[in-house]
């Protein structure tokens, strides 16, 4: 039994910037190898898993993916000793100043972003919020070893350290996706002792939160007969539209749209109530803005099926998610996989 | 408690037990009104070193180390316990909180921190709805205070409104770095802590751990009137501005610089320090080769500003050991700063003598 708490925390303290997923991929691939059969790495860096299925060959196949890389920021000069940063995927620069930070520089350092006053700032920019490229990172070293130590391009990872909350909710950064990696490891373990018909491609992918590379390729290699995506979706704070979040502790959401092939939705649906697992239902009216977009244009095209998890306060460093979630989450998963027989794929045909 | 062995040690040291110490008390949490758990550490650690120790009507603590011989000068030394950080008002209920700022906090350092709630530190985090849900013109605009919540998660039993709060920041050491919130004035604190382990002889040494600085030098006033000294020492932290400007242009307005030693004060919004004082510290440092910088006059302020208009007057100058980003979630400091602070004033405490008061100003 992998314990789902211990691991997510081991997994948000890992770097993984997207298109620099080694470290994570790494820590995945360890977390894995017992649970799995077969183990390699794609061209583009993301991890598969293949636990292979008893039916009898030709296999259909299920691919699950979970994006494992993270967005970030990056050096881009150094003045006086203070670091220069860019963003490397999507983030609001209003929760930056103040963060804890690791560069990953010679070695990692660590530092901390800071907000100049207002006198050094360009006149422009003395009031609001402070862009991002008037941000510094400040390490505390004297100039001299910052410019040993650090040079432009190098990446920066948010580093607060997970805190445990009440009512099952982990607090931390990179929640967004390790939470879905947990989720999915949470699978393959409910079917280590299950029968599966169908092989199963545990896929933990890589640039999600910049170009879907990694799932768009390692679909194509792997030409899945269906696929489901699980990432994290928006949790419900006061401070967001309660029409476009989810409450966290409540089920994870499936998903419901264009990306989404409505059969497997309707399977989905049927299997959360039949197992009694709380769900919501996620319209996603244009795409689902997960690994799915590209997965489901994928060489002839792959049935699609979406799994969200709400996630309060996505990309910042004080993610909140509930292990309930996850785990049932990770149930659906293995529930769908052993489900799948001879018989699957005509669930899909369109009912016109 | 046994008195400590290292009484005997006389020269002033920053090691691995003063640095332990300064972690203890920054990661302590003490925002202006409830100082109860720095308080219990400096009471902890000075009463072993003093005459009399003892917490007055607003929560000072105040500790006195007596003169050898007669007709010393009474020296006061006051550093402030208390730090900024905010208070919940009130319950949003689903473990939501309002919460308001104690002290001076830009709001743009609020989104996205975890903090520490009351005593037992329960965690709380200031989250910020997903940037993919925040439309270019709310990113444009500082998120109100208003509009920020205290999340518990859930929490209602261990948490209520009234109850203070603080950046949850872990303390961090790295080379001659030192990281932490608070460092505004913990490093005050430690270094009074550690000039009663060491007080000369020669003055009347009154400790003065003060409260309410943050809101008013509400403490340093009261404790002021009380212990009656002939001259004070205010022992802060002060900003550090010496960030590059964003053009590439001098930076003129840098307050103080680390690396460049004790911060001593000339002028600020509430006081003008003593010359006698001045001039003190700084023949004080130039005899004993300890580095100092004088604080770029402007605003801000300290206890001293209350010190030095109680009762008959009391001729003040403060000290600080520069900082900078204070009053956010992590302030940095250097080491060698703190260490020549600590040396300064030592030094100074040693020399001092009751003709300083005859001398011109």
């Amino acid at each position: 039994m992998v314990e789902i708490l211990p691991l997510l925390k081991k997994l948000i303290s890992i770097s993984g910037l997207s298109g620099h997923e080694t470290p994570i991929r790494e820590l995945i691939e360890a977390t894995w190898q017992p649970l799995v059969d077969e183990l390699s790495v794609s061209r583009l860096g993301s991890l598969h898993a293949l636990k292979r299925g008893c039916g009898e060959q030709p296999r259909r196949s299920l691919l699950v993916a979970a994006h494992m890389d993270a967005i970030g920021l990056m050096v881009t000069g150094i003045v006086d000793g203070f670091l220069r940063i860019t963003q490397l995927g999507g983030l609001d620069p209003r929760v930056l100043p103040g963060q804890p930070v690791t560069i990953h520089g010679r070695e990692d350092l660590p530092g901390l972003i800071v907000q100049p006053p207002a006198h050094l700032l360009p006149p422009s920019n003395q009031n609001g919020p402070v862009r991002l490229e008037n941000l510094l990172v400040d390490t505390g070293l004297p100039p001299g070893e910052v410019s040993q130590r650090v040079r432009a391009g190098d990446l920066i990872s948010f580093a607060q350290p997970p805190v445990e909350m009440p009512n099952e909710l982990l607090v931390g950064n990179y929640l967004d996706n390790r939470a879905s990696v947990v989720a999915l490891t949470h699978a393959l373990d409910e079917l280590q002792s299950r029968q599966v018909a169908w092989d199963v491609w545990a896929v933990a992918t890589t640039q999600e939160e910049v170009t879907l590379g990694g799932a768009m390729t390692s679909a194509f290699q792997l030409r899945p007969d269906l696929a489901i995506v699980i990432d994290v979706t928006w949790g419900s704070s006061p401070d967001s539209p309660s029409y476009r979040t989810f409450p966290i502790g409540k089920g994870p959401t499936l998903g419901y749209g264009p990306n989404i092939h409505p059969g497997l939705h309707q399977a989905f649906k049927e299997l959360a109530e039949r197992l009694e697992i709380p769900y919501k239902i996620e319209v996603m009216p244009r795409h689902s803005g997960t690994d799915a977009i590209g997965i489901q244009v994928t060489a002839e095209g792959i049935p699609t099926m979406v799994l969200g998890i709400p996630l309060r306060y996505m990309h910042t460093p004080v993610e909140m998610v509930s292990l309930k979630d996850i785990r049932r989450a990770g149930r659906l998963v293995a529930e769908f996989a052993a489900s799948l027989s001879g018989q699957t794929m005509e669930l899909l045909t369109w009912k016109d | 408690m046994t008195a400590s062995k290292d009484q005997t040690i006389k020269t002033p040291t920053i090691g691995a037990a003063q640095l332990k110490l300064l972690k203890r008390l920054c990661q302590a949490c003490a925002v202006s009104g409830d100082e109860s758990e720095v308080r219990k550490i400096v009471l902890e650690q000075v009463r072993p070193h003093v005459d009399e120790v003892y917490t007055d009507a607003l929560g000072n603590v105040l500790a006195v180390k007596h003169a050898q011989g007669e007709a010393r000068l009474r020296v006061m030394l006051a550093a402030h316990m208390d730090e900024v950080g905010f208070m919940l008002i009130h319950d949003d209920q689903d473990g939501f909180y309002r919460f308001d700022i104690v002290g001076g906090i830009d709001p743009r350092q609020l989104p996205g921190k975890l903090v520490w709630i009351g005593r037992e530190h329960i965690p709380g985090v200031i989250g910020v709805k997903p940037i993919h849900l925040t439309s270019d013109d709310e990113l444009s605009r500082t998120i109100p205070l208003e509009n920020l919540r205290i999340d518990t998660g859930g929490e209602t039993t261990k948490v209520k409104a009234g109850d203070r709060a603080t950046f949850a920041t872990p303390f961090l050491r790295l080379g001659d770095c030192l990281r932490a919130k608070a460092l505004d004035n913990r490093l005050g604190v430690a270094t009074l802590i550690e000039l009663l382990r060491l007080a000369p002889g020669n003055i009347e040494l009154l400790a003065a751990f003060t409260v309410q600085e943050e809101v008013g030098l509400r403490g340093a006033q009261v404790a002021a009137y009380r212990l009656n000294p002939d001259l004070a020492f205010v022992l802060d932290c002060t900003p550090a501005y010496d960030l590059p400007a964003w053009d590439g242009s001098e930076n003129a307005q840098y307050n103080t610089r680390l690396g460049g030693g004790p911060a001593i004060y000339l002028a600020d919004s509430r006081t003008i320090s003593d010359p006698r004082l001045v001039r003190f510290l700084v023949e004080t440092a130039e005899s004993a080769g300890i580095p100092y910088q004088i604080r770029q006059p402007g605003g801000g302020g300290t206890d001293a500003g209350a010190i030095h208009r109680q009762r008959a007057g009391v001729p003040s100058v403060s000290v600080s050991v520069p900082a900078r980003y204070a009053h956010t979630a992590a302030s940095i400091a250097r080491l060698a700063d703190w260490r020549q602070t600590l040396a300064l004033v030592h030094a100074a405490l040693q020399r001092l003598e009751p003709h300083i008061l005859s001398q011109d100003r």
